[in-house]
Formats: structure tokens, C-alpha cells, sequence
């Protein structure tokens, strides 16, 4: 009988079909080529970002092609590279060196917690890169390459490359759990800053940091869109609070510099954080001033190179300088106080014409900012709190139950992890820890930092959130927390996403709106409604009574 | 003895062979990963694996609520949708019950249980028809809060802009 074909029933066997098989294919993980699943990249840096940056290799792309019209001398661009920055980077040269493959850090990282890809394991991630420089810097590695574990550098591999170091948020989680310290965040920087010398960018980084070196923040507001912004924001404080604040702008000789992430200007639920700032400081009276040249606090320089972080990051000394300030305080925002803490000071720095941060209500010192000149407003507000300078009623926020996720950057670059609590404690009657192992130092990142923010890449970040947003259903279930607080403005975005996945309804919250709930202003009306003008319910029937005091309508 | 008796006193062995199964349908790193790690924060697939797979196979021996099976199958569906699956391999894990079982009650399989065992795989049938449901529901979800995050990263400059407009009318 003539063999059947693929269309008549005899060609297949029952027992054959019985026999199905969804495993990945077995080859080793050097061989097998990066299958680009949308949902999991980010669109390509558009050409006129990258001229106004002056960086390399302009065009329109998508990562779909086939060719991503690399310059002809692609190879030798990236290895004259490595060879740079293993030079200039010490720590560049060790991570390369030192890692054992123990692999403690494998299953740490909360995009293979998340999605299972191996290539998520930072151990991996770090190879990537790890084996081309085995297979072009170290002597075992020119004379026996795949078997020292070094590879050909091939446009593949800068495919592979672009896919997954656009999946690492830089979190540095992994590195907590390193016996050697390696920090796969850093290898991450380099391999992003590699593929830029090819002009390989993401356009949610390079837009904001062709924005920022424009207008002085990310979103591209100009002085006068940032003054409507603020202004609008006070009207809406004078609705909920009865009290008309001031807004000082690009005031000369005041005594603090005020900088905050540009995410607080438009995105909800930022905005009320930042509602939340304004609020405060004029309850305390402080001397300060925004700037809408130094308008932005983030720095996506960060997610790019080293040298754009410098590019974006000068802009806060020279206007401290310009404006003449005593020294500089930042708003809640994550990845910014990694760049202040880590690198400003010896970048930009040394700001030796500002003076070491005092707060003007408590006395308090920060000696902490000597070096910096630059206090994080946890800090500053925890300061407050501690010297009673604030008239606070927790149980003005008796409507919520709220956890908190500790920021990867404040908390493993900074180790702010008290003040954030201790404010919360202040301000909230109701507020329940995440499991150990999900908080502090050990956070489960957002996952959409480090550039990965933006929303073609969605399933990507909901994997990677998966950890995260699962250890808050755990908190919903049990406790029935309600809200979620951060001192992101990444986080505000991202998390409230994570949690519509995987914890919906608990909604997300910055530090400050939760202050501004319980802060007893002076000259305040009953308030009935917040800043985001919902009305709180037991906010009204404390206010009820007051209001038949002045007898005006129901007798 | 009954299919469902045979089936019962089996549970344990087909349970364990169903969450392998579906944990096959990973990388050999991530399956050893999702199988050994037994925190549930530090590994919440393997606990949703595990717990999904175990809320269906009761459900399946016993009464079908709906509402019980629906949760055990979110459980696991809300994370192979967004994971790197084409819907196919999503939902894949339920199909091969059919061979687990066959497999698993072997040589008790005659001709005379034929009719219970159709009788039962209707109910896997059933199962899967509801996470087809489930899957779409959560591609839905994922394409939802993309544009809610959109239309959220510029809410603050559009109530501005509508409270401009609202004044300049009145
Ligand atoms: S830095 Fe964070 S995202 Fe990057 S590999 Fe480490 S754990 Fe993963
Ligand atoms: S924990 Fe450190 S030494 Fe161990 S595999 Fe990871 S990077 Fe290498």
C-alpha cells in the first residue's frame, strides 16, 4: 500500500499521536537563536532622538527586520568597546572575571521567577557578554573558544544582546544574593552602552533623554506648560483643603531646591503625590523653589550610558549655582537616587558652593547629604515627624489599609528603608508588611524600570511584576489591604499595571498623598474630599456636624 | 470498582504526573526551578502550578463546580497566557491529562470501563472549554490595562486640559 498522505486519516499513527511533546528544543543555550515573541521587546530609538544626542548610526528600524542596518565596522565598534570600558571599569573587568557559576543568583531575578526563560537568569544574562569577552580577551578563550565557554561575536549575538538586557530592570536583586558581589545591573549598563555605540536604542529611554537635554525633563513640558501645571495642581489643593498654597518658581536665593521626577506633572497617580509636596511644604513654611530647568529628578541618562547620565544629570548643580540655593531636596522617585547617591557627586560635583543640608524646622543635620548637598524627602519628612512638627491624624486615613514595596533603588542602593516606614506609621492607622522575602533589601522590582516602562512590551513587565504582585494579592486576601505605597514615580505607573493583573482592586499610592490625607493644616475647612477629589466617607460625617455649627441651611 | 474509584485511589500518582507533565512544558532550568523551590513568594508559579492542577483533579473526581474548577484553572492560565506560549501551549497542560490517566490506569483499562472513561474525559473537555474562556479573558485584561496605563501616563494633562475648557464655556 502506497504511503498516505499528510491530508488522509492513515497518515497518522495513533500511537504517534498520542506521543506529543511542548518541551523547548534541547540545544545548548549559545546555539539556540532569540525568537522575538511581541510583547516581550521595546520599539527601536527613533533617528531624530539620536541625532539631537548626536549618537551614532541614526535611522528608522524595527527590531522585525531582518537587518538592523548595523555600520559596516559593527564588530570592531563593539569590541574596541569592551576593550574601553574593561579598562576603564574595574568592576567591569572583575564581574567578568571572578563569577564561579555557584549560581545563587539564578533564581533570583523576578523575570525568571516570573517567565522561566534561562537566558533571565542573571548568571546568564551576565554571560551573554561573558563569553565574548572569554572568547576575544582571555588567553584560554583565543586558543580553545567554545570549550573555555567563549563565542564568535555575531550580529545574532547583538540581537540576543538587545532582547535581554532590555530585560533587565538593573534591579540589583540578584547582586544582594552574590557571595562575590557581582552586580549584573552593571553588566547590564555595559551591554546596553555596547549596543549604543551601534545605535541600537529603546525609544521609551532615548525620547525622554532627548527631552531632558531639550527642555529639562523627560516628558518635554517647557516653563510655562510646568507653571499651568503647578497652578492647576494648587487649585485643586484650595478645592480639597480651603488653602490657597504659594508656587515658587525659579525663585533666586531661596533656601531649598525642590527637584521631582517629571512623572509627577502628568501621570496619575503621581500627581498626587506631588499635591502632596506642595501641600506640606507650605504647612511648614519652607523656603524653596521649583525650577523648570532643573524640572526633572529621574534620569534616564541611567538606562543608557554613562555619559548621558552626566548630560542629564548637570543640570541640578548649575541650577542650585544659578538660583543660589543652600542645598537641594528630591522628591519620591526611585532610579533618581541611584544617579544622585552613586554618581553626582563625582560627576558633576563637587558642589562645594552649596552649604551641608540643615533642615530650617528641626535642626537636624543630614550629614548623610554631606558629600551630595541633596536630601531625600523621606528624610526630610521622617525628620519632621520625629520632631513633632507635624500636626498628623492617622485616622484620616482610617478608609485605607496599605502596604508598602520598598523601591529597588531607595532601598538596595540607598538602604532607605526605616524613614519610608516610620512616615507611613505616622500617617496611617493600617499598614501591613509583605512577606519577608519580598520587601527590604530582598524587594521584588515592579518590573518596568530601567526603560522597560513602556507598554509594547507588556507581557514582558507582567512577568516580571508576577512576584511582586503576588506577594500583594497575599497581603489583599489576608489583611485586605486596599492600597499599595511606593516613592517611585516608575512605580506609580508600573505597579498600579502589576496590581490591575494580578491584585485588582488595590490601587497605588505615593508616601506624600498619604500624608497630605492625615496633615492637619492650618486654616484648613473641613475637608471632604482628597486630592484626587473623591469624597472619603468618613471624612464627610466628621465634617457634617461643623457644618450645621455655622447653621446655615438645614434647620 | 468503579472508573471513579480506580481514579481516586490513583490521585496522588496521576497528580504528580500531571504537574510534571505541565512543568515539562518549561526549560529543563525554569521546571527544575518551579518544581524545587517550595517558598511561595520566591516561586509563585510553581505554587500556582501546584495548587491549580490539585483544586482541578478534585473537582474532577468529584462534584464540577464551576466556580471551584474556574479558580484552580485561573490560577495557572492567568500566568501561561502572558507567559512565552502560543495559545495552543497555554492551554496544552489540560490535554495531556487524557494520556496521564490512560496511562496511568494501563492494563484496568478494558473495553467494559470504556463508556466511564468517555464519560470522563467529557469532563476534561469541559475543563478545557473553560480555559479557553479564561485565556482570552486574560489577553483581554492584558490588552485592557496597556491602554488604561496609556491613557494614565497623560490623566493628569487631560483633566487640565478639560477644567480649561469647562471655564472658557462658562
Ligand atoms: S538586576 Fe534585576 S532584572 Fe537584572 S538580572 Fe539582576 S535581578 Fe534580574
Ligand atoms: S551568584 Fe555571583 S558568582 Fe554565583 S553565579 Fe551568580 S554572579 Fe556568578
Amino acid at each position: 500500500m502506497a504511503e498516505a498522505k499528510f491530508d488522509e486519516m492513515d497518515h497518522y499513527k495513533q500511537a504517534e499521536l498520542m506521543k506529543f511533546d511542548f518541551r523547548p528544543p534541547p540545544t545548548g543555550w549559545m546555539d539556540t537563536p532569540t525568537d522575538f515573541r511581541p510583547g516581550s521587546w521595546i520599539y527601536p530609538g527613533k533617528a531624530k532622538h539620536l541625532e539631537y544626542l548626536d549618537l551614532p548610526n541614526p535611522r528608522e528600524w524595527a527590531v522585525t527586520d531582518e537587518d538592523w542596518q548595523l555600520p559596516k565596522n559593527w564588530k570592531e565598534i563593539v569590541l574596541e568597546g569592551m576593550r574601553e570600558r574593561l579598562s576603564r571599569y574595574r568592576t567591569f573587568k572583575i564581574f567578568m572575571d571572578i563569577c564561579v557559576r555557584c549560581g545563587a543568583c539564578a533564581d533570583k531575578c523576578h523575570f525568571f521567577i516570573g517567565g522561566g526563560d534561562p537566558k533571565n537568569m542573571p548568571v546568564m544574562r551576565a554571560e551573554l557578554l561573558r563569553s565574548i569577552y572569554r572568547k576575544d580577551f582571555t588567553a584560554l578563550g583565543k586558543v580553545f573558544g567554545k570549550l573555555a565557554g567563549g563565542r564568535e561575536l555575531t550580529v545574532d549575538v547583538i540581537k540576543e544582546w538587545f532582547y535581554y538586557f532590555f530585560q533587565c530592570t538593573e534591579c540589583r536583586r540578584c547582586s544582594v544574593f552574590c557571595p562575590y558581589g557581582i552586580d549584573t545591573a552593571e553588566i547590564t549598563i555595559i551591554g546596553r552602552e555596547l549596543l549604543g555605540l551601534l545605535g541600537l536604542y529603546v525609544n521609551w529611554v532615548i525620547e525622554p533623554v532627548a527631552n531632558c537635554f531639550r527642555t529639562g525633563n523627560h516628558l518635554g513640558i517647557q516653563p510655562h506648560g510646568l507653571k499651568d501645571t503647578l497652578e492647576f495642581f494648587a487649585e485643586d489643593i484650595e478645592d480639597s483643603t480651603g488653602i490657597k498654597v504659594d508656587i515658587p518658581l525659579n525663585k533666586k536665593g531661596a533656601e531649598v531646591l525642590f527637584v521631582t521626577p517629571s512623572g509627577d506633572f502628568l501621570a496619575d497617580p503621581g500627581t498626587y503625590t506631588c499635591m502632596g509636596y506642595m501641600a506640606l511644604f507650605h504647612e511648614i513654611g519652607l523656603d524653596y523653589t521649583w525650577s523648570t530647568y532643573a524640572s526633572e529628578g529621574g534620569n534616564f541618562g541611567l538606562f543608557t550610558s554613562h555619559e548621558t547620565i552626566k548630560r542629564l544629570n548637570a543640570k541640578i548643580y548649575a541650577e542650585a549655582k544659578r538660583l543660589g540655593v543652600k542645598w537641594i531636596l528630591g522628591g519620591e522617585c526611585g532610579h533618581m537616587w541611584r544617579v544622585l547617591n552613586q554618581y553626582m557627586d563625582t560627576m558633576n560635583g563637587p558642589p562645594d558652593f552649596l552649604e551641608v543640608p540643615k533642615s530650617p524646622l528641626t535642626g537636624t543635620v543630614f550629614d548623610n547629604a554631606r558629600s551630595t548637598k541633596m536630601v531625600h524627602i523621606m528624610e526630610f519628612t521622617a525628620d519632621l515627624i520625629r520632631h513633632g512638627k507635624l500636626k498628623l491624624d492617622p485616622s484620616r486615613n482610617d478608609h485605607i489599609k496599605v502596604t508598602f514595596h520598598d523601591s529597588c533603588n531607595p532601598a538596595r542602593a540607598m538602604g532607605i528603608l526605616e524613614e519610608p516606614r516610620y512616615v507611613l506609621k505616622n500617617v496611617c492607622n493600617n499598614f501591613y508588611e509583605m512577606p519577608p522575602n519580598t520587601i527590604r533589601e530582598q524587594t521584588f522590582c515592579c518590573g518596568g524600570g530601567a526603560g522597560l516602562g513602556t507598554d509594547e512590551n507588556m507581557e514582558m513587565r507582567l512577568r516580571g511584576g508576577l512576584p511582586r504582585g503576588n506577594a500583594v494579592r497575599y497581603v489583599q486576601d489576608k489583611f485586605g489591604v486596599n492600597e499599595l505605597a511606593c516613592m517611585c514615580a516608575i512605580d506609580r505607573a508600573t505597579l498600579t499595571t502589576v496590581c490591575d493583573y494580578w491584585a485588582p482592586p488595590v490601587r497605588v499610592t505615593g508616601i506624600h498623598e498619604l500624608v497630605s490625607n492625615a496633615l492637619q493644616m492650618k486654616g484648613a475647612k473641613d475637608r471632604e474630599v482628597n486630592f484626587r477629589l473623591e469624597e472619603i466617607e468618613h471624612w464627610k460625617q466628621k465634617a457634617a456636624p461643623a457644618g450645621r455649627k455655622e447653621g446655615s441651611s438645614d434647620v | 470498582m468503579t472508573l471513579k474509584d480506580l481514579l481516586h485511589s490513583s490521585r496522588a500518582a496521576i497528580l504528580k504526573r500531571w504537574f510534571e507533565k505541565t512543568l515539562e512544558t518549561y526549560a529543563p532550568d525554569a521546571s527544575a526551578f518551579f518544581d524545587g523551590q517550595k517558598d511561595r513568594f520566591a516561586n509563585p508559579v510553581g505554587k500556582a502550578l501546584r495548587t491549580g492542577t490539585r483544586v482541578m483533579l478534585d473537582c474532577l473526581l468529584g462534584e464540577m463546580d464551576a466556580e471551584k474548577i474556574c479558580a484552580g484553572l485561573e490560577e495557572i492560565v492567568k500566568i501561561r497566557s502572558i507567559q512565552d506560549f502560543t495559545p495552543a501551549q497555554a492551554v496544552s497542560f489540560i490535554f495531556s491529562l487524557r494520556q496521564i490517566i490512560r496511562e496511568e490506569l494501563g492494563q484496568e483499562l478494558d473495553s467494559s470501563r470504556l463508556t466511564e472513561l468517555a464519560e470522563f474525559e467529557t469532563r476534561i473537555d469541559q475543563l478545557a472549554l473553560f480555559a479557553f474562556d479564561i485565556y482570552v479573558k486574560c489577553r483581554e485584561r492584558l490588552y485592557e490595562i496597556r491602554v488604561d496605563e496609556v491613557k494614565r501616563s497623560v490623566s493628569g494633562l487631560m483633566r487640565r486640559l478639560n477644567r480649561e475648557e469647562e471655564k472658557a464655556q462658562s
